[in-house]
């Protein structure tokens, strides 16, 4: 449970766009530098991960973890509505991504 | 601690812009060509003016290592005809391309590329730009040519003998480009929006000598004084239908599409042509996944379709050997048509699927881990697909045609692939009707794509360096630019009122009822009102709360001139046509001959003035290209 709770709006949605991992995310700000809509602004404190201030303006280019110089430092999350599915042709299995 | 509400309560406070603001701070640039958007297009005028020894500014409102539609990446480098493997004449496949359509195309743009984009990737090459398979990962595939390592596509399958389409690794095209402006001295300004054209003595239909900007994370204001500028942005994708709150801005297209250039032709003065058209949207948005969604289907090229039980479905994929699709676009809607009502009838089980399984190893292979790892947004769709679990070669990927539904007609596009094609009319310089601006890619009125933007970007930077090296010294207007300054910052002097999302909700709201499946004079004057009081009323309300809202809100207000010009566009054509997906309730005869052209609009002394020009009105497209390219010398030597 959260320390504070505050009167916050609604959170905007879909609002996550990528997951970055803190213990591997560098800080470096090569995301915000190459996001071409500017969905990510630069963590006031160096070397975290950038703060998602417009993941509603975010269109899925993919650019942010496709330049990402960590390997998992920064995870793709499309909105649960956009998630695709897929079936396994020898079981008809049908899965979700 | 990523998300806004996470370092609310870390740090207690709502974070401060992380940007230091300058608004009305004001920095004076010079140069000989301004361009003015930094994509394919872009990128390619200022590599093509700078090689001419001119100083070239580039100014794009994102970043130009991965801006515009090709930012992401591309896959396909399409009709490109003039190279020693081709099996057809360059000339004769330009006339085939603007004829198609019922010619309403820009020809001299689909001359230009069918003349030089082969030379224009070629040069890509040289810049560190992907063309061959050059570690022989796919030797012996269809479609490779085992000596120069290039690799054919199967696009178009009914004219695949041809060997006009590339296949490609896109994903470093725009990072090449990048290194190779800033190695000619190209002078580049990320994340600064061009507000608005400068005419000379600042009156709108004389010579552009230059425009004004503003940076969209500092507020600060940019003047760019030049003796020729290139406009090289992209055209707008949400006039219709806007949401941000099922899939962010859209799934599709980028929200950087906002018509900035159009409108800020408009208001300099330029003609413009074939803004009446428009088609409907059957993709992204959030409303719908496909294409590029995230679910995946990334248009099922080259991959047969298949239903619930397998059974091969009758369309065509673009495929090698797979039953060719047919190139009109019209006749591609007969085999879906019938499909939707042998649903009915049980004749095929939902959903479908694409049978990468059954494909040839090779194909899959390049399907799955080449075209789509470097097409546009599919790269981060196939990587989180195969980090799921997915297997190309065991697993059939969802289709959602027919289940998602049809799209309600009134979801329209400027930019849809087969209509799309608004824009600047220019002449065989690339030049627009008023002089010193030049126009490239989706700028020009055609089906363009990425070789099209790329060849006509680099034809139009070396005609505005040719008109630059001879042309007058320009004058800025001040009393110009204090007016554009008075406009650009009207809404960070407000905390109340309307935001840019509501606004814009309203423009998109007043185009889909009144200017959509059903087109008629009367609906035509109501929308027109009814912007004129968004303009009037709503406007002076816009608020903008940084600098990155400014920059969204002046977006709107390009989306509203954009609207605007469609409305008199639409009026003055009083004819319905199937070409411009623009049907007439007053005036129903389907392409009349008697308006059988181009209209062209453009504004003088404040008033809409309507004109003409015959379709193919460039002439001979073989004669003239030749006639105006006497000293084109291929590719370019380092």
């Amino acid at each position: 449970m959260a320390k504070e709770t505050y009167a916050l709006p609604n959170v905007i949605t879909p609002g996550q766009p990528v997951i970055f991992n803190p213990a591997k995310c560098t800080g470096c700000d090569r995301c915000v530098e190459v996001c071409p809509i500017d969905v990510y602004v630069p963590n006031r404190d160096k070397g975290k991960p950038p703060l998602i201030l417009h993941p509603d303006e975010c269109w899925y280019c993919g650019t942010c973890v496709n330049e990402c110089p960590v390997p998992g430092a920064v995870q793709f999350n499309f909105p649960l509505q956009q998630k695709g599915y897929w079936k396994r042709k020898a079981t008809g299995e049908v899965f979700r991504a | 601690m990523a998300l806004f509400h996470e370092v609310v309560g870390e740090q207690g406070r709502v974070p401060e812009w992380p940007y230091p603001i300058r608004y009305d701070e004001e920095q004076d640039i010079d140069a000989d060509v301004l361009v003015i958007g930094g994509g394919m297009a872009g990128c390619w005028a200022a590599i093509s003016a700078a090689r001419k020894g001119l100083k070239v500014a580039l100014v794009e409102k994102s970043a130009t290592i991965r801006s515009g539609a090709v930012g992401p990446g591309v896959d396909h480098w399409c009709d490109a005809p003039n190279h020693p493997l081709s099996k057809v004449n360059p000339d004769e496949w330009a006339l085939r391309l603007t004829n198609a359509n019922g010619g309403y195309n820009c020809g001299i743009g689909r001359q230009i590329q069918c003349r030089e984009d082969y030379d224009t990737l070629l040069e890509l090459e040289q810049m560190g730009g992907k063309i061959r398979d050059t570690e022989d990962r796919w030797k012996g595939a269809e479609g490779r040519d085992e000596a120069s390592k290039l690799m054919f596509s199967p696009r178009n399958n009914a004219f695949h003998e041809s060997n006009v389409v590339f296949r490609i690794w896109g994903t470093t095209f725009k990072p090449a480009l990048r290194s190779e402006c800033q190695r000619l001295g190209v002078n580049i300004y990320d994340r600064v929006m061009v507000t608005g054209l400068l005419n000379e003595n600042g009156v709108p239909g004389t010579r552009v000598v230059g425009a004004t900007g503003v940076n969209d994370r500092t507020g600060e204001f940019m003047v760019f004084k030049a003796r020729a500028t290139v406009l090289c942005t992209g055209v707008p994708g949400s006039i219709w239908v806007f949401n941000t709150e099922l899939a962010g801005i859209s799934s599709h297209q980028s929200r950087a599409l906002s018509g900035d250039g159009n409108a800020m032709a408009w208001r300099a003065g330029a003609g413009l042509t074939l803004m009446e058209k428009s088609g409907l949207l059957g993709i992204g948005t959030g409303y719908k996944h496909k294409w590029y969604g995230g679910a995946g289907d990334a248009s099922y090229e080259n991959v047969q379709l298949v239903d619930a039980n397998g059974k091969k479905l009758p369309v065509g994929n673009q495929g090698w050997g797979v039953s060719p699709q047919p190139a009109d676009r019209n006749a591609r809607r007969g085999p879906w048509e019938a499909i939707r009502a042998g649903v009915l009838k049980v004749a095929s089980a939902l959903p479908y699927y694409g049978d990468f399984p059954d494909m040839p190893d090779m194909e899959r292979d390049i399907t799955w881990n080449m075209m789509l790892q470097e097409e546009s947004v599919t790269k981060v769709i196939v990587d989180t697909f195969n980090q799921a679990g997915f297997d190309p070669a065991k697993d059939q990927l969802m289709n959602y045609q027919l289940i998602e539904g049809a799209s309600p007609p009134q979801w329209r596009a400027i930019d849809i692939p087969g209509t799309r094609g608004s824009g600047v009319m220019i002449d065989w310089d690339l030049k627009s009707s008023v002089d010193g601006l030049y126009a490239a890619g989706s700028q020009l009125f055609a089906t363009g794509d990425t070789s099209f933007a790329a060849a006509t970007g680099r034809y139009a930077g070396r005609k505005a360096a040719d008109y630059a090296r001879l042309a007058p010294d320009v004058r800025i207007s001040r009393e110009q630019v204090s007016r554009e300054k008075a406009r650009v910052y009207a809404p960070v002097k407000r905390s109340d009122g309307i935001e840019w999302k509501e606004l814009h909700a309203g423009i998109a709201r007043t185009m889909q009822y009144f200017c959509s499946e059903y087109k008629t004079e009367s609906l035509f004057n109501l929308a027109l009102s009814s912007l004129q009081e968004i303009e009037e009323k709503w406007v002076p309300r816009l608020y903008a709360l940084d600098p990155h809202k400014l920059m969204r809100s002046l977006e709107d207000l390009s989306i509203l001139t954009y609207a605007q010009i469609i409305l008199h566009a639409s009026l003055a054509r009083k004819a319905s046509s199937r070409f411009l997906d623009f049907y007439r309730i007053d005036y129903p005869a389907l392409d009349p001959p008697e308006w059988h052209k181009f209209i062209t609009v453009r504004l003088v002394n404040n008033r809409v003035e309507v004109g003409e020009a015959p379709i193919g009105y460039w002439g001979n497209l073989r004669e003239q290209y030749e006639a105006h390219n006497r000293d084109y010398t291929g590719v370019y030597q380092k």
